[in-house]
């Protein structure tokens, strides 16, 4: 007994979870802090929140190049896992910017609200770095259950209750299936470590064949694919996305769908390497039918909180098109497309949070009829984040398709490239409209007018910035996302 | 100095973009004698590259600047890599004379969020000017793409009653078929890499070389002839046009007959036909048959309107099928008639789009039946629309003339002898739509008694129209001047596509392909 505890002391290595450690430290903290600050009054929390988010990312970075192994083996703070959780870092710090003024107009300024967020980026960051299918299911855990009550978090709003409870039943749900997944597995290969679980394939290949291990990777792969909104597992995320919190859904659309990216390559690329032509063919088909359901169903959307909730269906599919792909290009094109995307979208629903006013949220398309003449500032930035998400250059949204689809190309996969860039051309239509009803319609008569707080205002500033820089110099960071590659 | 003229010139609309953006919105008289500043220096630092000879000896690329620019690892590299030769030089020059005209077209037409239009009509030259000049693919591909979104916003909001379907349309038509190629630059990008043969970067004169399989060619021409097809525009992916025409404010039409259409003629000159010369020999009849379709097509329906502006954009399809027959000839009286009808149809289509917004300024409106007898009231608008008429149809003395002529020569030595026999019955229809429309409008009687109050050209208007005269007949009569320094870069890309034409029948001779390659 004495014996078996130092060896487990000796393999711990505290660095490698460090990042989350002290992002939940503080997430704790703020928790007392909030119960000790005068009901109503938020504001300090969120700027401790931005400082802890500061703070880890400081102590995250400093790992770069620096892997640290810990916990036998079922964590490790590499590259990979420093790239994403800086995505997480990013999309935590937009949302929680754009989310104290609009708590308040709201009429719920809790202090829980930015614990839970911080709670929901450790939880991710602890996905990205799990390399045990246990570490990684708890840190789906600790991501999902803070998520299910921000999606509900608004609780005198039916719209927020059903986004909430929706959430909680499908996600539940599907995180059964992965825990099932992980349990056939494990009856398999005798490990739920990703790398033995890939030893195991390698020495055996016989047990590719084996139903359980069929069953259980399938399994596995649903639950990843239900977080990252991939066709047909995307039920739930236009009315999740639709009734939570408008900041709470751009979090959500950006930080969770990057975690279960990350979770799901790691787990792919390596514990199923072995497979990897059946794992091409199947994120062929999935790829494919993400990107045209998410695509064409937004055509038809008039609401713009819903039809961002289509598209970033479609995004998750492009997404895909890189872990088809299946080459250091492809790999690297979906940890920049993920970044890319936090802040084109995030800023996207930035703007949303600014459009409206209280208890009704100016999000239809004929709301936003002349909006580019009554608030110029935020009709040029909705502007550039449309353009992104178009994939327009000099946006990053450019850079971001031409890398995913440069690698489907070197790969061989001309033809899912060709898809790729055709359902491109379907978004411009949804996207566009949005710019037509901005500049092109008269201006309304009654027109919800929102001050501009700076928070938000910093928000959409830092999205910009992000956007053009990797537009127009994508280099240094897609060198980074290489270095971050396996 | 001549080092960074290209950036310079390239750039400039963009810093004075940037500095008018700090111009209050209100002070409307600044903002547009600002943009127009910025417009006539670029054209002013642009002089020198039109008298510059060495256009007239050397067929290479001049005026090179190199930067890394993108780099990243084994990956990519994209480079900031430019330069023009006796054909780019001239749609260079076109783009930097017919901008301050644009500009001063706008004086009155433009009356609300006039900063908004400046800024987009300096970002849009930047934007035309680096399409030019890239001599990678990528970078061509950058300012192709941002063409789009200033003219989608010029048409959208200053545009006419139809404006938004317009807009949409021209964007989306334009977009779709960019993004094929997209794919095909990517595709091309790693065929070169997979060689092993030199390159730099998406550098388009090392792919010129690359004698890619010719299974390959045929994807690749599709994907980029199908792109440059739709801003051509050629039949029958012509139909955003004419809407994108009638809808677009004068400014917007001017630069989008003048400027934008030439990107896809160019495209061809520069992209599509030296990188794939084999694909070429196979599609040619097919394209020949577009392009001769689309001159009778665009002359008969344009007979047909009853709008003037409607008319000036199907005659526009009509003009672009004699420029892309003259290309497909692949010789040198054919390939320079194309490229000189190129800017003769910015010249005079341009014109006309100014002419019909004198027209609707003072009339708003422009069906040709509310007109009538307007040589009396309006005697120099007389005078300068019919000169302009003549040139579009092509009377010889005008620049219409030598493209049309040096076209269809080229076209009848080459072995489309047949198609441009019918094409030739163009320019009789040509004829005919050009000199109804104008009988119907300046001559007879005046009956509409709204007429009867119209003024003649202002001194503004007549400054806009003079320096086009002056090119229409300059053209006309002495074309030299332009021919001399675009012949040795066209008989270099000749060069270029036959030797590789050739390669595929006698697979001996594959030596010409780099004792021509002049660096």
């Amino acid at each position: 007994m004495e014996n078996l505890g130092q060896i487990a002391m000796q393999n711990i290595n505290m660095a490698a979870i460090m990042p989350s450690v002290v992002l939940s430290c503080f997430g704790m903290l703020l928790l007392l802090v909030s119960v000790f600050s005068k009901r109503g009054r938020t504001t300090h929390v969120a700027w401790m929140s931005i400082v802890a988010l500061v703070v880890t990312a400081a102590v995250t970075v400093s790992s770069w190049n620096n892997p640290q192994e810990g916990f036998a083996g079922s964590v490790v703070l590499d590259n990979f896992a420093i790239f994403f959780s800086m995505i997480f870092i990013i999309a935590a710090l937009l949302t929680i910017l754009i989310s104290d003024g609009y708590l308040r107009r709201e009429g719920y300024p809790v202090g829980e609200y930015y614990p839970l967020i911080l709670f929901c980026t450790a939880g991710a960051m602890w996905m990205a770095s799990g390399t045990d299918l246990m570490t990684i299911f708890l840190g789906l855990e600790v991501l999902s259950v803070s998520l299910y009550v921000l999606a509900g978090f608004f609780r005198g709003d039916v719209r927020s209750n059903e986004a909430g409870l929706k959430y909680f039943f499908l996600g539940a749900f599907s995180t059964g299936f992965l825990l099932y997944g992980v349990a056939l597995l494990y009856g398999v290969t005798g490990s739920t470590k990703i790398a033995a679980i890939a030893q195991h394939v390698s020495e055996m290949p016989a047990v590719i064949d084996n139903p359980m291990m069929i069953a259980g990777s399938v399994l596995l792969l649903i639950g990843f694919l239900f977080k990252v909104g991939a066709v047909p597992f995307h039920m739930w995320t236009p009315d999740v996305y639709q009734g939570a919190p408008t900041p709470v859904t751009a979090f959500m659309s950006a930080g969770p769908k990057a975690a279960a990216l990350a979770a799901l390559l790691r787990v792919a690329i390596i514990g199923l390497g072995s497979i990897q032509a059946d794992i091409s063919a199947l994120f062929w088909l999935l790829a494919v039918l993400t990107m045209i359901a998410g695509n064409f169903i937004a055509l038809s959307q008039t609401n713009i909180k819903r039809m961002l909730a289509y598209s970033s269906i479609a995004h998750a599919g492009y997404a895909l098109v890189g872990i088809v792909a299946w080459n250091q290009i492809g790999l690297s094109a979906i940890l920049f497309y993920m970044l890319v995307y936090t802040f084109m979208n995030i800023g996207a629903f930035a703007v949303l949070v600014l459009a409206g006013k209280k208890g009704e949220e100016n999000l239809t398309l004929e709301g936003f009829a002349g909006f580019g003449y009554k608030r110029p500032f935020l009709g040029v930035a909705m502007c550039i984040f449309l353009f992104a998400l178009m994939g327009l250059p000099p946006t990053a949204g450019f850079a971001g398709k031409f890398f995913v689809f440069a690698g489907a190309v070197k790969a061989g996969y001309i033809w899912l490239a060709v898809i790729g860039v055709l359902n491109s051309a379907v978004s411009l239509y949804y996207y566009l409209r949005v710019i037509v009803y901005m500049y092109f319609r008269d201006p309304k008569e009654d027109f919800a007018w929102v001050k501009l707080e700076i928070p938000a205002v910093v928000s959409i500033l830092l999205a910009i910035v992000g956007v053009l820089a990797l537009g127009i110099v994508p280099g240094p960071v897609m060198e980074l996302a290489k270095l971050a590659g396996f | 100095m001549a080092d960074y003229l290209l950036s310079l010139i390239t750039f400039f609309p963009l810093m004075g973009m940037m500095i008018l953006l700090f111009i209050p919105r209100d002070n409307e008289g600044l903002l547009k004698s600002f943009a127009l500043g910025v417009t006539l220096v670029t054209f002013l630092i642009s002089l020198p590259l039109a008298f510059d000879d060495v256009f007239a000896v050397s067929g290479g690329m001049q005026y090179r600047e190199f930067h890394e620019w993108i780099s990243i690892g084994s990956f990519f590299k994209m480079n900031y890599n430019i330069g023009i030769d006796g054909i780019s030089l001239w749609l260079v020059m076109l783009t930097t004379f017919i901008m301050p005209i644009a500009t001063l077209s706008t004086w009155k037409a433009v009356d609300k969020n006039v900063k908004g239009f400046m800024a987009l009509l300096l970002l849009l030259e930047t934007a035309m000017l680096g399409a030019f000049v890239s001599l990678d693919l990528f970078l061509f591909y950058i300012f192709w793409e941002l063409m789009l979104i200033p003219m989608y916003f010029m048409i959208g909001i200053w545009g006419g009653k139809n404006r938004i379907y317009a807009a949409v349309k021209f964007f989306i038509f334009t977009a779709v078929g960019s993004l094929l190629m997209l794919v095909a630059i990517i595709y091309i990008y790693y065929y070169a890499a997979s060689t092993g043969a030199p390159m730099e970067g998406f550098g388009v004169q090392e792919f010129y070389r690359l004698g890619i399989p010719s299974a390959a060619q045929h994807w690749l021409f599709l994907a980029f002839a199908f792109s440059f097809a739709i801003k051509v525009p050629m039949f029958p992916l012509h139909t955003w046009l004419p809407d994108a025409h009638t809808e677009a404010p004068t400014a917007g039409s001017v630069i989008l007959a003048a400027i934008l259409l030439k990107m896809g003629t160019y495209g061809y000159v520069r992209f599509a036909i030296p990188l794939f010369p084999e694909a070429l020999q196979t599609y040619l009849p097919l394209l020949a048959f577009l392009s001769v379709f689309g001159i009778i097509y665009g002359s008969l329906v344009a007979m047909m309107q009853d709008d003037v502006k409607k008319l000036v954009a199907y005659s526009s399809v009509a003009h672009l099928g004699f420029v892309m027959l003259g290309i497909f000839a692949l010789n040198m009286q054919g390939m320079a008639g194309g490229i000189i009808q190129m800017i003769n149809h910015g010249v005079s289509t341009g014109a006309l789009f100014l002419i019909v917004g004198f027209i609707y300024e003072r009339r708003h409106t422009r069906q040709i039946s509310e007109f009538g007898g307007l040589a009396h009231k309006m005697p120099i608008f007389a005078t300068i629309f019919l000169i302009i008429t003549f040139s579009s149809i092509g009377l010889p003395g005008t620049n219409g003339f030598v493209g049309e002529f040096l076209a269809l020569v080229g076209a009848f030595e080459s072995e489309l002898r047949w198609y441009a026999v019918v094409a030739t019955t163009g320019v009789i229809f040509a004829a005919v739509y050009m000199l109804w429309m104008f009988q119907r409008v300046m001559f007879g009687k005046v009956t509409n008694p709204e007429n009867e109050k119209l003024k003649d050209l202002s001194v503004r208007e007549i400054v806009i129209m003079l320096p086009l005269l002056l090119f229409v007949f300059w053209i006309g009569i002495y074309p030299n001047t332009f021919l001399s320094k675009m012949n040795p870069a066209i008989e270099q890309l000749l060069n270029q596509v036959k030797s590789k034409q050739v390669a595929v029948v006698e697979p001996v001779q594959p030596v010409i392909a780099q004792t021509l390659e002049l660096k």
